[in-house]
Order: C-alpha cells, then structure tokens, then sequence
C-alpha cells in the first residue's frame, strides 16, 4: 500500500475557550473516498477547513502529500494547489464570469497562458454541464448551476484532493441531485475526496468510509453498509435514526 | 364577501370626478407650476424694481474693472499694479479652491485608507484608538476645527525671526513655511517632457505585460519596474541635460525673509482641517467596503492557491471599490464645497476673495453669487456624472 494522502496525527483546535477538535487522529489513502456527518457544531466542517488550512490546527501534526502543515507560508501555498475546496454559500467571484472564475487560479497561481487556461476551463465547463454558461456572471445562474461552477472551477487547478463542504445544503431539493450527479461523476475519475454531507443516498454509492464526528472527536468510522446497518455507538444509532426517520 | 359587495357598491355610488386619482394628480401638479411660475414673476420683479431704486447697474461689466486689492496666494500672474480685474480674481479664486480640493482629496484619500484599514485591525488598540479619533473628529463642526488648526496649531509656531530652519533650506514659522524656490534653466523642458515619455512607456509596458502573460503565462513586476521608470528616466535625462533647475535660497533678514518662496500658513490650516475632517468620513467609507466583501470570497481564492496579495489585488479590491467609490466621490464633492470655509481663516479660494471682497467692492451681489453657483454646481454636475458612468461600468451583472 502506497502512503498515504492525508495524515492527521493527534490534532486539536480551539476556537478561543471552545475545543471544537480533539486528539483527531486520521488517515486517508489515495483515491479514498469518505464521507464526514455528524450534528451541526460536531467539528466536521473545521476539519476538513484544517486540511487546506483555511483554520489553523493548535496541536498535533497534518501531512498532506508529504508536505506537513506548519505556520510555514510557502508549505501552506504548496498544499492547497493540491487541495481543491467547494463550500456550502459556493462563493463563486460575482465580478468575474463563470469563464474568468475558472482560469483566475490556472492564470495567476500555475502561470498558465490565457487560451489554454480557457481551453481547460471550458473541458471542465463541460464536465459539469454548463459550457454554454461561461460567459454569464454567477448572479445569472441558479444555485444547483452556480455549485457546479465552483466544481469545475476547483478542477481547473487539477487537484489531487477533493474537499466538499456541506456543497447541498444551500440548494432546493431539486438542484442538489445535478450538484450530487456531478459529484458521482468525479468519484468514478478515482480522485481522492472528503465530503461534509448529510446525503446518506450519496454516502451509500459513493464513499468507501463513512466518519461521525460527535462534540469534536470522530465516534465512529466503517464502511458504508455495516455504518448504516450496524452502528456501533449509541451515539451513531440516535443520529441515523433522526436523520433516516422521514 | 360582504366587505367586497359594500367597499364595490361606494365606488360606484361616490363617483364624483374629485375622487379619481389621475385628474387629483393633474390638478395639483398644475396647481403648484402655477405658484411656481407665480413665485418666480414676483422675485424678478421685485428685484428688477429694487435694482433700479438703488440706482445699481446689473450685467457682467463689473468683471472687467480693475479690482484694487492684493491676494496672498495667486497661481497665475496677478498684481494690482498692473491693474488686475475682478475677473482676473474669479480665476485667481477659482483655482486656489482647486488647489486646495485636490490636495485635500489626494491626502484625505491616502490617510482615511490607512486608517480605515487600521480601524479593522485585530489589535485592540489600535482600533480603539483610530475609533476615537473618527468619532472624535466626525462629531466635530468642521468650522471649529478649521479654527482649531489655524489659531491653536499653526499661529502658535514661533515668529518669523526664531522660525525653525530645516537643514538651513526650509523654515517653519508661524506665518508659513519658506522653502527654496525653484528656478527653471534652459533645458528644463526637456526634463518635463521625459516625464510624459515616462508615463506614456508606463502605459505600453502594462498592455505588453499582459499580452506576454496571456500568450506564456510569464507574469512581470509591472508595478516595481513602472516605480523605476517614473522615477529614473527624468532622473537621467535631467542628468544628461545638467540638472537645468537651480533653487534660490531664503535668507532670513532681521524681520523676514528675502528670496525663496513662502507657502501661506492659511494653506496649511485649510488643508489639515479639510484633510482630518473628510479622512474620517473616507475611513468608515473604506471599513464598510471591506467588510461588504464576504470572508468566503477570501476563503475560496486562498482555497484555489492564490496568495493573499493577488487575492487582494483580483478578488476583494476590485469587489470593495464597487461599495467605496461612489460614497467616496460624494465625500470628494463634500471636500470641495467645505473648502468656502477657508474664509473663516483668510484662505484666499473664490467664495473669500471673489464672493466676499469682490463682492463688496463692486456691489454687484447677484452676478457673482450667480456666479460661484454656478461653479460649485459645475463641480458637483461633473462629479455626478463621472459617478453615474462608474457605477454602470462596474454594476454586479444579475439576470
């Protein structure tokens, strides 16, 4: 077995007095796929945001593709090229347009030149299902389209990691499964992803492991039948029951 | 329902034509036009009438008479020897209150930045301190403090015969500040050329820069090599050409000064006030245009790679000046119109010496207030109007 992806070794994280993370010890392999739920203020968005280290982790060590992440800047530069982030609110640039959101990071960050940054954009563009929407600004599309923007714009930098933040959470019902079709998509690609959900369809056919994270620390992890059909925790099976009850 | 049938049956019963609101609006438009033209016949009158009681010519004659008093502060040729006129004071006055708008815009501009930046500062101080100060200054009637910086700052700087030299070339003393002044030798022009030959080079390396970075993706530090183009190639020409600007030192006499160029002390006390004033105003401008910019777009361009720099440069600059500029220009046109309070303190612009002295002196009150009416909405027209065109150029596309 090859070595691993990301590793986090007995991390923790406060927020002022609040210890929002403890003693998280993880590993990821390559082309892992693994979903992340739990209650909402259980840590799980702070923790994949330590990974690219959009927080900053107080205790403990995380190494992401042989690169460990310290205060040092050029290291946390190196790290998130790999790391590809797609957030809840999408935070697409709404002074740019879906082309220009897409080649701003190829541009300015691998030094790309212009046609062939567009070039790209645009394969991914249509990856996604929306070419024909690269020369409209983000306020023109609707969520479900926006999301899938903000897909293929973290794409466009060729990650090697794959970070989703609760990426269905702000849409209708109807937009999240194109967001979710997407998603399965890109899984079939091998690329190594984490994903903060609450989408068990999509954590049954996707992911290879599935973590609940309770009060900070992770509960519990399996795969995905034993998971939903055999939790162990008292904790796990209070939580499937209120999400799964309706 | 029961409510429906009855609200129906009095809109039909109460037909009378004073209840339609369409022949209410016309009415009462023609009404006021009708007071207002009225207004308007009996304040032309009554002036024409009085003018001519008072046996006082009207008409712009007045502008080509020679005006008999000095002006401290002239940046064009003025002197009342050579019998100046009063339209020559218009001009006078007119660009000593440019002057000191744009001084006033450019400095505000710089130090309400800073300090709005300052004020979003995770060190408690020193956001308190900069909060203190722009409340502490905001809340202050400006004509107080132009009062405050005139008589408690600088007319407390020591008197022309103790001034403080500055490496013996630049004295500060209470009446102002005495500098060399600057003498042009033949040759000079081709210095102030160099400059336009600079600039113009300026604007070609951008669009070069960003063609070879479209076509290899090569970036180039356009701001560090334009800073040293601005600065060295008059630098050079000028050496080339024998530093063709000699400077004329001031001598202090017993009394005063001889030689040398004095820049007013009401210059000075004008531009702090107008500066300090409008710089707090700009600070809660610039603190609310970055905080308008979500955390979350800082986030997703970090989370692409992109370094703090260009991200602040691609991502939340171009985003918060949509929120800053057109309040920002508001404060610019605000500066300017303030700047009148100069006459408080003797600051020469056109409201003191056209719309007070030349005023008085001519007696012809409705021209020259007409007149700086005129200028001051001229300013605010165009102002306006560089507003409205910015605001379209850079309005959020949304469906």
């Amino acid at each position: 077995m090859s070595e691993p992806i990301i590793r986090i070794e007995g991390m923790n994280k406060w927020f002022g007095q609040f210890h929002v993370l403890r003693d998280i010890d993880l590993t990821v392999n390559r082309a892992e796929r693994i979903v992340i739920c739990g209650p909402s203020g259980s840590g799980k968005s702070t923790l994949i945001r330590c990974i690219n280290r959009l927080e900053e982790h107080q205790k403990g060590t995380i190494v992401v593709e042989g690169i460990e992440l310290t205060g040092d800047l050029k290291q946390i530069d190196n790290v998130r090229r790999e790391v590809g982030m797609v957030f809840q609110q999408f935070n697409l640039f709404p002074h740019l347009t879906v082309l220009e959101n897409c080649t701003l990071a190829p541009i300015w960050v691998r030094r790309t030149p212009r046609a062939e940054a567009e070039e790209l954009a645009m394969e991914y563009l249509t990856r996604v299902k929306i070419p024909e929407q690269a020369l409209k600004y983000p306020g023109q599309l609707s969520g479900g389209q926006q999301q899938r923007v903000a897909i293929a714009r973290s794409l466009c930098m060729r990650p090697k990691i794959m970070l989703f933040d609760e990426p269905t959470s702000a849409l209708d019902p109807e937009m999240i499964k194109e967001v979710l079709d997407v998603m399965v998509e890109l899984a079939e690609t091998e690329m190594t992803m984490l994903v903060v959900t609450h989408e068990m369809g999509f954590a049954r056919q996707v992911a290879h492991r599935v973590i609940f994270m309770d009060e900070g620390q992770i509960v519990e992890q399996n795969e995905p039948e034993e998971f939903f059909y055999n939790p162990k925790s008292d904790r796990t099976k209070l939580f499937l029951s209120q999400i799964l009850s309706h | 329902m029961a409510a429906d049938s009855q609200a129906g049956g009095r809109r039909q019963g109460a037909a009378s034509w004073w209840y339609d609101p369409k022949i209410r609006a016309i009415a009462f438009q023609v009404a006021f036009v009708l007071a207002l033209i009225g207004l308007g016949v009996y304040l032309v009158h009554n002036t024409l009438i009085n003018l001519e009681k008072r046996n006082i010519k009207t008409g712009f004659d007045f502008l080509f008479n020679p005006a008999g008093f000095e002006i401290p502060l002239t940046l064009i040729p003025y002197s009342v020897e050579a019998g100046s006129t009063h339209g020559a004071v218009f001009i006078v006055g007119l660009l000593n209150t440019l002057l000191i708008s744009a001084m006033g815009i450019v400095l505000a501009t710089i130090l309400g930045f800073i300090l709005g930046v300052l004020r979003l500062s995770n060190n408690w101080l020193v956001s308190r301190l900069v909060g203190v100060y722009i409340e502490a200054v905001r809340n202050v009637p400006l004509l107080l403090q132009f009062l405050f910086w005139h008589f408690a700052v600088f007319q407390s700087l020591p008197l022309v015969r103790r001034a403080i030299p500055i490496f013996d070339t630049v004295y500060i003393h209470n009446r102002g500040l005495t500098i060399p002044k600057p003498i042009p030798q033949p040759g000079f022009m081709l210095v102030v050329a160099s400059v336009f030959i600079a600039v113009a080079t300026i604007i070609y390396l951008k669009k070069w820069a960003r063609r070879r970075q479209d076509a290899t993706g090569e970036q180039f530090p356009v701001f560090w090599v334009s800073l040293g183009v601005l600065i060295g190639v008059p630098l050079l020409v000028s050496a080339a050409a024998g530093f063709p600007l000699t400077w004329e030192y001031a001598e202090l006499g017993r009394f005063r000064f001889t030689g040398g160029l004095e820049i007013q002390i009401e210059l000075f006390s004008t531009l702090a006030a107008l500066t300090v004033y409008t710089s707090s105003f700009v600070a809660e401008i610039v603190r609310a245009g970055i905080l308008a910019v979500s955390k979350g777009q800082q986030e997703a361009s970090y989370s692409l790679g992109v370094r703090p720099a260009p991200t602040l440069r691609l991502v939340i600059i171009p985003q918060a000046l949509r929120v800053i500029v057109p309040p920002l220009v508001s404060q610019y046109l605000n500066l300017t119109k303030n700047s009148s309070l100069g006459i408080a303190i003797g600051y020469p612009d056109l409201f003191n010496v056209f719309g007070g002295i030349s005023l008085n002196q001519s007696g012809q009150a409705i021209e020259i207030v007409a007149m700086c009416m005129v200028v001051y909405l001229t300013f605010s027209l165009l102002i306006s109007l560089y507003m409205n065109w910015y605001n379209r150029r850079i309005s959020l596309v949304e469906r």
